[in-house]
């Protein structure tokens, strides 16, 4: 049996704030059946811009339960501002501590948190797009949550980015390039192996992007986030042309009729690329 | 509160009458065996009375062809360790997907080292091709390694049939009996099994001790090597009062086994009829026709075992689960993941294992308290 805290039974046993908010202000849902874990979260705002009220609903181990619980009783009463700052080490301290192997529960508060605060901007779908190239297939992990989580928590073995975030508990085929992730970090250098990723990185250090660099961003953005969310309903869409500020852009698919194209257009496509590369980008919808 | 112990696939209780046939051995009867004196020539006659009962209980043509070890896993590496060693230009070894870590690894281990291991895959309901194990037996097979019955579901592989498909091919045979012993009527003189592993602590003698049957005539290489015990097949002092001990639960077993059987395969059943009918969503993993009598594993959809687990500790009952967070891995049980079971059916599954100390209040409380906890865990469930 794991060596469980006693806040940790406690919040197993009973969980506080168990639920989903009707008309929520954001929602984040991480992890899947698959993988064992999953949780959604849910937040209401006050008018002050305060969490009143946040839920969640887990599937998933005693320690996930736990962490579910314990974040929501962390969040309420926060800012936004305040709340993006809550860290998995935050969620973990909260209930005196987790197993190592358990630490990956904490990681998907801290995930779920990010991704319903993401979804309150309407910056992303309510299930979390990844950042990233995935670099774990078994369990969907990308470099980026990786590094992040890796740098966070001062990770410095793969077993611990296994305990951490899942990445290499499966098949291990992914071991050697978390590894290299691993050594990148150490070595201070985060070593971008896609052009998108050294102007990321170059963004990141407030340098100005070239064209070519921009459209690298979009690009990858377009192919990894926001395409799969258009894909959801139905709709495509294909990057046509960038010049200079102006990213023209053709919708396709159910996105092509619909009556909330241009919704789309300003408050999803073009938040995202302006929040990645630049506030001044606009997109331009080309008709076929 | 009285613990209500539902995992005797993992270990079980010692026997009161094992503690009893025990305790002189730790108290007067405290001799080497290997001494010449009479105060260590006694505890040796008691050694080998109990070696007779472990014969008796496989059904062994004698004595002789029973050693003692320290638990089912080194029986398991004994046998393997030693098939290999008697055909050391052979490279094959067959054995299953779904075998204890016991073999599993100890084949993964070999087949670092060069070793080619054809792992037998099991159908849904865990059921092994006996065709596929034909096929896969070729001239360069040093061994074939068949558990007898799992651990996990109880499904129980056709040994006498496997052992026929390997004589033929002249190939031998280890099967691991570890859950077999006491559940299932076992007699080595008609099943032609090479080697067979036991261990003590699941048939109610305490942990530490195991014993291998080695057929007569079958080559034989010793793993720990020393003095000259064992017949010199496994050196080291004997640990006598588990020795004594192990003898009297074969004996106990023996004597109970069908009545056990029958009790427990009632209560089994009782539980499996009460949970299902109770709780919507629950599925029993394994090949019902063919279990052991003993073993009931239920996949409950949308929630997790451990969960499960911690709140069935909550009124003392114990169970043991499939689920990848109750073991510190992170994929459900490979036996699940060989049996193709769903990934969140096998996150969400939990084995019953009965011993002949369970009751009808044992089973009566899992049904008055499983409907509640699943239907917790469901509330909190984004998925049920
Ligand atoms: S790809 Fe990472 S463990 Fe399989």
């Amino acid at each position: 049996m794991w060596n469980y805290t006693e806040k940790v039974i406690e919040h197993f046993i009973h969980p506080r704030n168990v639920g989903e908010i009707e008309n929520p202000d954001g929602v984040g849902e991480v992890g899947s059946l698959a993988c064992g874990d999953m949780l959604r979260l849910s937040f209401k705002l006050d008018d002050e811009g305060r969490i009143v009220d946040a839920r969640f609903k887990t599937f998933g181990c005693a320690s996930a339960i736990a962490s579910s619980s314990a974040l929501t009783e962390i969040i309420r009463g926060k800012t936004l501002e305040e709340a993006e700052r809550i860290t998995n080490r935050d969620i973990a301290e909260y209930l005196g501590g987790l197993p190592e192997e358990k630490m990956h529960c904490s990681v998907m508060g801290r995930e779920a948190l990010e991704a319903a605060i993401a979804n309150y901007r309407g910056e992303g779908a309510e299930t979390r797009t990844l950042e990233g190239t995935v670099v774990c297939k078994c369990y969907g992990v990308t470099d980026e949550q990786i590094r992040k989580v890796a740098r966070e928590n001062r990770l410095t073995t793969v077993e611990e980015v296994t305990n951490y975030t899942k990445a290499g508990g499966g098949c291990g085929l992914c071991h050697e390039r978390i590894q290299e992730i691993l050594d990148e970090i150490r070595n201070g250098k985060t070593a971008p192996t896609t052009p998108a990723q050294v102007a990321q990185e170059k963004k990141a250090k407030g340098l100005a992007l070239t064209n070519i660099e921009k459209i690298h961003i979009i690009e990858q953005l377009i192919s990894e986030r926001i395409r799969p969310a258009l894909r959801q309903d139905g709709g495509d869409i294909d990057l046509l042309d960038v010049d200079q500020n102006v990213v023209y852009v053709r919708l396709k698919g159910a996105c092509e009729n619909c009556p909330s194209a241009n919704y789309t257009m300003r408050q999803f496509i073009e938040k995202e690329i302006q929040r990645e590369v630049s506030p001044s980008i606009r997109v331009e919808e080309v008709r076929a | 509160m009285k613990a209500i112990y539902l995992d005797n696939n993992a270990t079980t209780r010692v026997a009161p009458e094992v503690i009893d046939a025990m305790l002189p051995f730790l108290r007067e009867m405290w001799g080497n065996p290997s001494s010449m004196h009479t105060f260590g020539g006694q505890v040796g006659r008691h050694i080998e009375r109990a070696r007779e009962q472990v014969a008796l209980t496989l059904g062994a043509a004698g004595p002789d062809e029973i050693v003692f070890t320290s638990c089912g896993t080194e029986s398991d590496n004994a046998a393997i360790m030693s098939a290999l060693a008697a055909a050391p230009d052979k490279k094959r070894i067959v054995t299953t997907k779904v075998e204890h870590p016991a073999v599993l690894n100890l084949a993964r281990h070999l087949e670092g080292r060069g070793m080619d291991v054809v792992y037998l895959p099991v159908d849904s309901q865990g059921r092994l091709d006996l065709d596929a194990l034909r096929d896969s037996i070729d001239d360069q097979t040093a061994l074939v390694s068949v558990m007898w019955a799992n651990n996990e579901t109880g499904v129980v592989f056709p040994i006498e049939e496997i052992a026929a498909i390997c004589s033929d091919r002249g190939v031998v045979l280890h099967t691991d009996a570890v859950q077999t012993i006491g559940k299932l009527p076992c007699d080595l003189r008609e099943t032609p099994v090479a080697y067979l592993s036991m261990s003590g602590h699941k048939i109610h003698a305490p942990k530490g001790i195991g014993a291998l049957y080695i057929r007569r005539g079958t080559k034989f290489s010793p793993m720990i090597i020393g003095g000259h015990q064992e017949r010199g097949r496994r050196a080291g002092t004997e640990n006598a009062a588990s020795i004594v001990g192990l003898g009297k639960a074969c004996e106990l077993a023996m004597a109970h086994w069908k009545e056990d059987c029958r009790q427990m395969a009632a209560l089994r059943d009782r539980l499996e009829k009460g949970l299902i009918d109770s709780i919507p969503r629950v599925h029993i993993h394994g090949d019902t026709g063919h279990r052991l009598p003993n073993t009931t594993n239920l996949g409950f959809e949308s929630v997790e075992g451990e969960a499960i687990l911690l709140l069935l500790n909550e009124h003392n009952i114990c169970a043991s689960s499939g689920s990848a967070c109750a073991s510190g891995s992170l994929d459900p049980s490979h036996v699940m993941i060989a049996m193709g079971v769903p990934f969140e059916r096998a996150h969400g599954s939990i084995r019953f294992s009965l011993s002949r100390y369970n009751t009808e209040d044992d089973v009566d409380a899992v049904l008055t308290h499983m409907p509640g906890i699943i239907k917790r865990l469901r509330e909190l469930s984004p998925v049920a």
